[in-house]
């Protein structure tokens, strides 16, 4: 069990590609940490650097309080899921377990009892025999679970280990995850680009753009109060509005309505942003009119979209399932002004 | 036959088998273990030259060093002076009807050309055909036998199908056996003459032989490339409204073209390497010799090596446009990697 | 599959109809050019095959074709005397003890190569790789005359290694190696790039140093291109009459079975009877590796120029 720190780490493949700028997180002992962002963010390398598998070219990692940057991946106390599982082909599900332990020079019967119960955990009992081809997608990626699990490493590394599977499948493996991380009571770090699984199973959540950590925290915490506008338009589904807006002192002018800020801001452009769920057909004390021409009507049962257009801006809002709407349709809405973000036009920067 | 020797050989036998094997592996377990042995930082340095170390040193000595050593000979006399280009002169002189030229005509015309486009041609038509049938394993697997029959044992097989008697007698050769049942003269196929020393139908004769031997190559390798085409892509074709002969033309036949292109560069070496069949079936005579034959000959019935030499190099120089294409292949498909 | 569909569509036609008609001329006619095509094919070998069964008087006399018709008469007083006269079985001991070793050889030190070419990085691999390719292409005959001088100069030649009580055929084994680690090399390292490099990095974590990768992980998964490689080389050098006239000789202590029937072709004037036999014997062994491992054979040849 340990805390990992990552100490102004840097990753440089040559002078001008640098995937990984300055990144500094520190991970508590038994955190369950979710490294979020899109492809080619350089968040599989973060991990890749700590995990042993790429050198670090500027910084350090710690775990614990051990440096480890130049221990070999053998020796660093960690084990890793990948994303394709990375299985042995040739092993069958037992051996795939043990081969780690064997390289480890771990005495036969350890071995049998850790594969066991690893295997009792994941309910792997009934395969130990077969081999990888003949498990389904689940059970494979619960065998590359496993294969971490028989080490009882300091840390837990997974690499988009859902990725692979079917998304109803997805959605059990999310809660069993999280359950096993519970269990283990280890520290879990997380590789995904899906907002919804660093949403839903992460302690804390880590942000990453373009080799840059752009923000750290809870997912309520993100969700409530994004510090840039990439953040903002890259947590939450379907994504936040964003309006561009001239400000003079506390209101904002769109190009379709005016809205009051909750607080004085620059004179100046800047961009407007709320979510969906924020504009709404419930007009309240709280709530500023705005008019809109609807284009498409999304209906899920729990909830019904409207996409349309407030004055020159497209925007999306989320309204009660029963309300009768049609495309083409114009329909006021309510906008929640308590829950308002402002970005600067210049540095995308969060203002509140 | 005494098969007590064959007894009293057992023990090499099994030294040999499971000897060589220890060998190797004894070496790239110890020299692992050496490498172990050294410092952290230089272990990445050394372990790559453990590794590749024996094949490029075996390389090195049976194939690159060697050829640059014939190389070298070839501008020598027999005895180490340098000649410059005399022994190139002596093997080249009287075109175009002295043994060389002989040879060289065979191998780098009749040969590449006849060979390529007679392997290529049943090949293709085999592999559009059989893809056609239900029977298709058993039938590739016979058309592709000869590949396992050594060119000795092919030679002997065609020595039984071009064998001649003389008009009158009965033909026991199967292909004077149908040319006499049409009321034809016979054949003597491997020594028949064109006017004027052209040598064609021997030559053909001797060809035929490589070809049934390596037809099953090609067709296998075809035909794989044709399984390759996704049935989408025809079946669009289809739906577009063409027909099969043009969906061969159009759609078939160009998507296999890198394939054809790969099977006959394969095909440009070996004919202009060939040996087997020649020195089998006529040994050179009747005006079918082809280079590697007559420089085996030059070696070892004339013990001139500098003469070998020159002609070795002619070889080379026949396949260095093959060579140079192969490495432009290799390295544009690495490009994709 | 795609093509096939073409030529099974089913008929759509109604029976005894004109198009109906044609479909069936057409499915007729591809049936005899496929049957006639693979008869044109196996008619040598059949014709050597029925001959080397027939009294040697007759195979003289008359044509193979007409042993099949009454009275039948077969024999294998051909195989007798070819055991008997002609120094076969030691012929086939040669072709074990030269065979075997001149494909261990290769191919081991080739997926030694292979491994570092795929995995490891050093200077100038790449180009090291491509001069591979190259002595692909590079007629063999070029390389005879300094290395037959270096095995004269260094006794690596038959006699002189029985004397020391060595297995004779030392040069030609390293000769075959040499010859078949181009594409030996070239071949495994295209495998074994193939293999995700996920698996490579999994082990290294889990603790395993580069002999148990490559023994654990990297031969196992690689049985498919190691079984079709040794095949190929195995037939290659079973078959190969060149190499082995160059560096062993037509001696009958040391000659394999090619060189043994090749030296039969010429030396018999009339014993043609013996030939159809030995040509057979010879046959046994690689007809036997190709028929039951043929779907490797196949593999080996596709990997090896598909990807060329």
């Amino acid at each position: 069990m340990a805390s990992v720190t990552y100490d102004h780490v840097v990753k440089r493949y040559t002078a001008d590609v640098t995937v990984v700028k300055d990144f500094n997180v520190e991970i508590k002992d038994k955190e369950f940490m979710v490294l979020v962002g899109p492809s080619g963010c350089g968040k599989s390398t973060a991990l890749r650097m700590l995990a042993g598998l790429e050198a670090i070219t500027e910084g350090q990692i710690r775990i614990g309080d051990r440096v480890v940057n130049n221990v070999a991946a053998k020796d660093r106390d960690i084990a890793m899921v990948f994303q394709s599982y990375a299985l042995y082909p040739h092993m069958s599900v037992y051996d795939n377990m043990a081969f780690p332990l064997q390289m480890a020079h771990m005495p036969k019967t350890e071995i049998d009892k850790r594969v066991k119960n690893a295997s009792r955990i994941l309910g792997l009992d009934n395969f130990l025999k077969r081999k990888p081809r003949a498990l389904s997608g689940g059970q494979r990626q619960r065998v590359a679970l496993g294969r971490a699990i028989v080490r009882s490493p300091k840390v837990f590394l997974l690499d988009e280990p859902l990725s692979n599977l079917d998304a109803k499948l997805r959605g059990q493996t999310r809660i069993e995850l999280q359950k096993l991380h519970r269990d283990l009571e280890t520290t879990f770090i997380y590789v995904t680009h899906d907002q919804v699984e660093a949403m839903t199973m992460g302690d804390r959540i880590a942000i990453m753009n373009a080799g840059i950590l752009q923000q750290v925290g809870t997912p309520g915490d993100i969700y409530d109060h994004p510090a840039n506008l990439f953040v903002a338009g890259f947590i939450g589904s379907p994504t936040m509005n964003f309006v561009p807006v001239t400000t003079s002192d506390s209101t904002a002018k769109a190009s379709g309505f005016d809205v009051k800020l909750p607080k004085s801001v620059p004179a100046g452009k800047a961009t407007l942003g709320f979510r969906p769920e924020t504009l709404t057909d419930r007009i309240g004390d709280q709530h500023n009119a705005i008019d809109m021409s609807v284009d498409v009507v999304e209906r899920l049962g729990s909830d019904q979209f409207l996409y349309g257009q407030v004055g020159s801006d497209s925007v999306t809002a989320r309204v009660d399932p029963k309300m009768k709407v049609e495309p083409g349709d114009k329909v006021r809405l309510g906008l929640d002004t308590r829950s308002l973000h402002l970005f600067d036009a210049e540095t995308e920067l969060a203002q509140f | 036959m005494d098969f007590s020797v064959l007894l009293q050989d057992i023990p090499t036998l099994l030294v040999v088998i499971l000897g060589v094997p220890a060998l190797l592996v004894g070496y790239i377990v110890g020299a692992e273990f050496l490498v172990r042995r050294l410092p952290d930082k230089n272990r990445p340095q050394v372990r790559p030259w453990i590794w590749v170390g024996p094949a490029l040193a075996m390389v090195a000595a049976i194939l690159f060093i060697p050829a640059i050593a014939t190389f070298i000979q070839s501008f020598q006399d027999n005895h180490g002076n340098f000649v410059g280009f005399q022994n190139y002169q002596t093997q080249l002189s009287g075109f175009p009807s002295s043994g060389a030229w002989i040879a060289i005509r065979n191998s780098i015309i009749i040969w590449l050309v006849i060979y390529m486009i007679l392997v290529l041609t049943f090949g293709l038509t085999m592999a559009v055909l059989f893809d056609r049938i239900q029977y298709e394993t058993v039938v590739k697997s016979l058309i592709f036998m000869p590949m396992a029959i050594s060119s000795v044992a092919s030679g002997v097989i065609w020595k039984f199908m071009y064998w001649y008697q003389p008009v009158g007698a009965n033909q026991t050769g199967t292909l004077n056996a149908v040319v006499t049942f049409f009321h034809h003269d016979p054949v003597a196929w491997l020594q028949d003459q064109w006017p004027g020393g052209l040598a064609i139908l021997n030559n053909l004769a001797l060809i035929t032989v490589a070809t049934w031997g390596l037809t099953g190559f090609s067709m296998v390798i075809l035909s794989a490339a044709l399984k390759g085409i996704p049935g989408d892509l025809l079946e669009a074709a289809r739906v577009d409204g063409a027909g099969e002969i043009t969906i061969f033309r159009r759609v078939i036949f160009p998507l296999m073209m890198p394939t054809v292109v790969v099977v006959g560069t394969t095909l440009v070496i070996f004919a202009i390497k060939v040996f087997d069949v020649p020195y089998v079936m006529t040994n050179g005579n009747f005006n079918t010799d082809v280079l590697a034959l007559r420089m085996y000959n030059l070696l070892y019935l004339s013990h001139n090596n500098a003469a070998a030499a020159a002609v070795a190099i002619v070889l080379l120089i026949a396949v260095v446009p093959v060579l140079i294409f192969n490495l432009r292949q290799f390295r544009a498909v690495e490009a994709r990697r | 599959m795609s093509v096939a569909t073409a030529g099974r569509l089913e008929s759509t036609a109604a029976a005894w109809s004109l198009p109906w008609l044609a479909q069936r001329l057409q499915r007729s006619l591809l049936h005899i050019a496929v049957i006639g095509l693979t008869l044109v094919w196996i008619i040598p070998t059949l014709g050597l095959l029925i001959s080397s069964f027939r009294p040697s008087t007759q195979i003289l006399t008359t044509g193979w074709w007409t042993a099949v018709s009454p009275p039948l008469q077969f024999t294998l007083q051909n195989y007798q005397d070819m055991l008997s006269q002609s120094n076969m079985g030691t012929a086939i001991f040669n072709s074990f003890m030269v065979s075997i070793p001149s494909t261990v050889i290769p191919v081991t030190i080739a997926a030694f190569a292979a491994y570092a070419f795929a995995w490891m990085k050093f200077p100038f691999r790449d180009w090291i790789f491509l001069a591979f390719v190259g002595l692909l292409a590079v007629p063999l005959q070029l390389t005879f005359v300094p290395v037959l001088s270096f095995f004269v100069a260094h006794g690596i030649v038959p006699d002189n290694l029985t004397s020391l009580g060595l297995p004779p055929w030392i040069g030609l084994w390293l000769a075959h190696a040499g010859y078949g680690l181009p594409f030996s090399t070239y071949l495994l390292a295209n495998f074994f790039r193939q293999l995700p490099s996920d698996l490579f990095e999994s082990a290294e974590i889990d603790g395993a140093g580069t002999l148990t990768v490559f023994f654990r992980i990297v031969l196992p998964l690689s049985v498919p291109a190691l079984a079709s490689l040794i095949i190929f080389q195995f037939l290659w050098v079973w078959n190969d009459l060149l190499v082995a006239l160059i560096y062993v000789g037509g001696s009958v202590e040391v000659a394999p079975l090619t060189v043994n029937l090749a030296n039969l072709t010429n030396s018999l004037g009339q014993g043609y009877q013996l030939l159809t036999a030995a040509a057979f014997f010879s046959m046994v062994i690689p007809l036997a590796v190709f028929l039951s491992l043929q779907r490797y054979f196949v593999r080996g040849i596709l990997a090896g120029s598909v990807k060329g």
